[in-house]
């Protein structure tokens, strides 16, 4: 009980309000972070899902991508990024820029496979009755197909911003600015307060994305779609499709 | 970066080998202990959804949660009650493994057909011979591909357990890499752990090929 009572001191402490590193300036740090790198995720992830998606072709290279980018630890993809930027960059490949590439590889693969997965699922009967009413294929992808994998596609961008803020605070260790370096800091000084006062913000971080998601994935499904089948699927807690069977 | 320092420096890893194979054996002895623990309360957690259907979605809930704390944050939460101690990671690791273990595990018993149960129950097998004899080696496949899944997403967490200093890659990565700015050994630490996830990930493929011969004959 003590314990907590000094992380809820910590908070309100002036020192975190004025100091050198100030709480609003790393959490603004952190939220600026994980935009930015959701941002460059999804301009690479989506054309490249759409694509796939639309014409079925390197799908193989999309699932083994997906498997690559789930056998790369996110401190991996930040301890390759990081000797690449400062080397050609110098004192500018310090911070967010190895961090963006580390966070955006990251949330890449599930915006990819979801996407493709999305498309895949739209019934080949739509697709028909688009090509027959003389929709060219572009806009068969953007009033038929996108539609109705919406839902599958906001899934894949959930689970990819959740991904991306729940690791934005390793990014200190490459200089950018997030409530990771009270986490370093206070690890270093064995300061178990800090730590556990900056973490219990990441956590509700990353529990703040996870519920703007899925408020944003139900507003994305189109009326139509809402009931009958997906939601039967939606409940798939009761119905687990087993992992890493689907090669 | 030094100025003038070549990005890889072969010569240091030549001279740290044995360090790198330490840290090597670091990795692998926590990943294991995480692995043998989830697989061991998963299959309990299992058995009691076998017996049990209506738990199945409780249990896959409570572990989809557990696996929704951000690790970084989970391990230092854990600070204050289990200190820096390997328990700390083990305990993180184990309850992240609980989510791919448990719903492939129930996935695998569901895939038994009801015939071939009943076929079971008829030629008088008991409950523990049909769970041994039949539905086993029916769930095996679903049931090793969560463990591949499992282990390669372990693997990537042990070196963020770097951080609250239980060694491993992750030590490799940080403190001999990027806190010294130097590229040789982040890479290296880097490398090895996709290499390391690559391998075992292919040894527990052709391990289920093995165990279930049948398979291969099924997909052909």
């Amino acid at each position: 009980m003590e314990f907590l009572r000094d992380v809820a001191a910590w908070y309100v402490d002036p020192h975190q309000w004025s100091g050198r590193a100030p709480l609003p300036e790393l959490v603004g740090g952190t939220l600026l972070l994980a935009v930015l790198s959701l941002a460059v995720a999804l301009l690479i992830a989506l054309p490249i899902g759409l694509y796939i998606g639309h014409t079925g072709r390197g799908a193989q290279a999309a699932v083994a991508m997906a498997n690559i980018g789930r056998a790369v630890p996110s401190l991996a993809w930040m301890g390759i990024a990081y000797p690449i930027t400062t080397a050609l960059f110098a004192r500018a490949g310090h911070g967010l820029m190895p961090a963006i590439i580390a966070l955006a590889a990251l949330g890449i693969p599930p915006i990819v496979t979801n996407t493709y997965a999305g498309l895949r699922e739209v019934d080949a009967d739509l697709q028909e009755a688009g090509r027959g009413v003389g929709m060219t294929e572009g806009q068969l992808l953007r009033r038929v197909e996108v539609p109705v994998a919406l839902p599958v596609i906001m899934a894949g961008i959930r689970s990819s911003a959740v991904a991306i803020v729940a690791t934005t605070p390793l990014m200190s260790l490459v200089g950018a600015n997030t409530l990771g370096d009270y986490i370093i800091s206070g690890l270093n000084l064995s300061d178990e307060v800090q730590v556990f006062a900056a973490a219990l913000l990441v956590v509700l971080a990353a529990l703040a994305t996870e519920a703007l998601f899925a408020w944003l994935e139900r507003r994305a499904t189109s009326p139509g779609l809402r009931g009958g089948a997906h939601a039967a699927s939606a409940g798939g807690a009761l119905r687990p499709q087993p992992l890493g069977t689907e090669s | 970066m030094r100025p003038g320092q070549p990005f890889i420096r072969l010569d240091w890893l030549v001279d740290n080998a044995d360090q790198l194979a330490r840290r090597v054996g670091e990795q692998l002895y926590i990943t294991l202990i995480a692995i043998v623990a989830g697989f061991i309360i998963s299959f309990g957690l299992a058995l009691l959804v076998r017996r049990y259907p209506r738990l199945g979605g409780p249990i896959l809930g409570v572990a989809g949660t557990l696996y929704a704390i951000p690790s970084i944050a989970a391990f230092v939460l854990l600070i204050p009650i289990t200190h820096l101690t390997l328990w700390t990671a083990e305990i993180v690791l184990t309850s992240y493994t609980l989510v791919m273990l448990v719903r492939n595990m129930i996935a695998g018993f569901r895939a038994v057909p009801a015939d071939v149960l009943e076929a079971a129950d008829g030629m008088g097998y008991t409950n523990v011979q049909r769970l041994w004899r039949v539905e086993l080696p029916i769930a095996t496949p679903i049931i090793i591909a969560g463990v591949r899944i499992a282990t390669v997403t372990t693997m990537g967490l042990v070196t963020i357990a770097a951080l609250i200093g239980s060694g491993g890659l992750g030590y490799v990565i940080v403190n001999l890499g990027i806190l010294r700015q130097f590229p040789t050994a982040t890479i290296a630490g880097a490398a090895l752990v996709v290499l390391l996830s690559a391998l075992i990930d292919w040894g527990l493929a052709v391990v289920q090929r093995r165990l279930t011969p049948w398979s291969r004959a099924l997909e052909a």
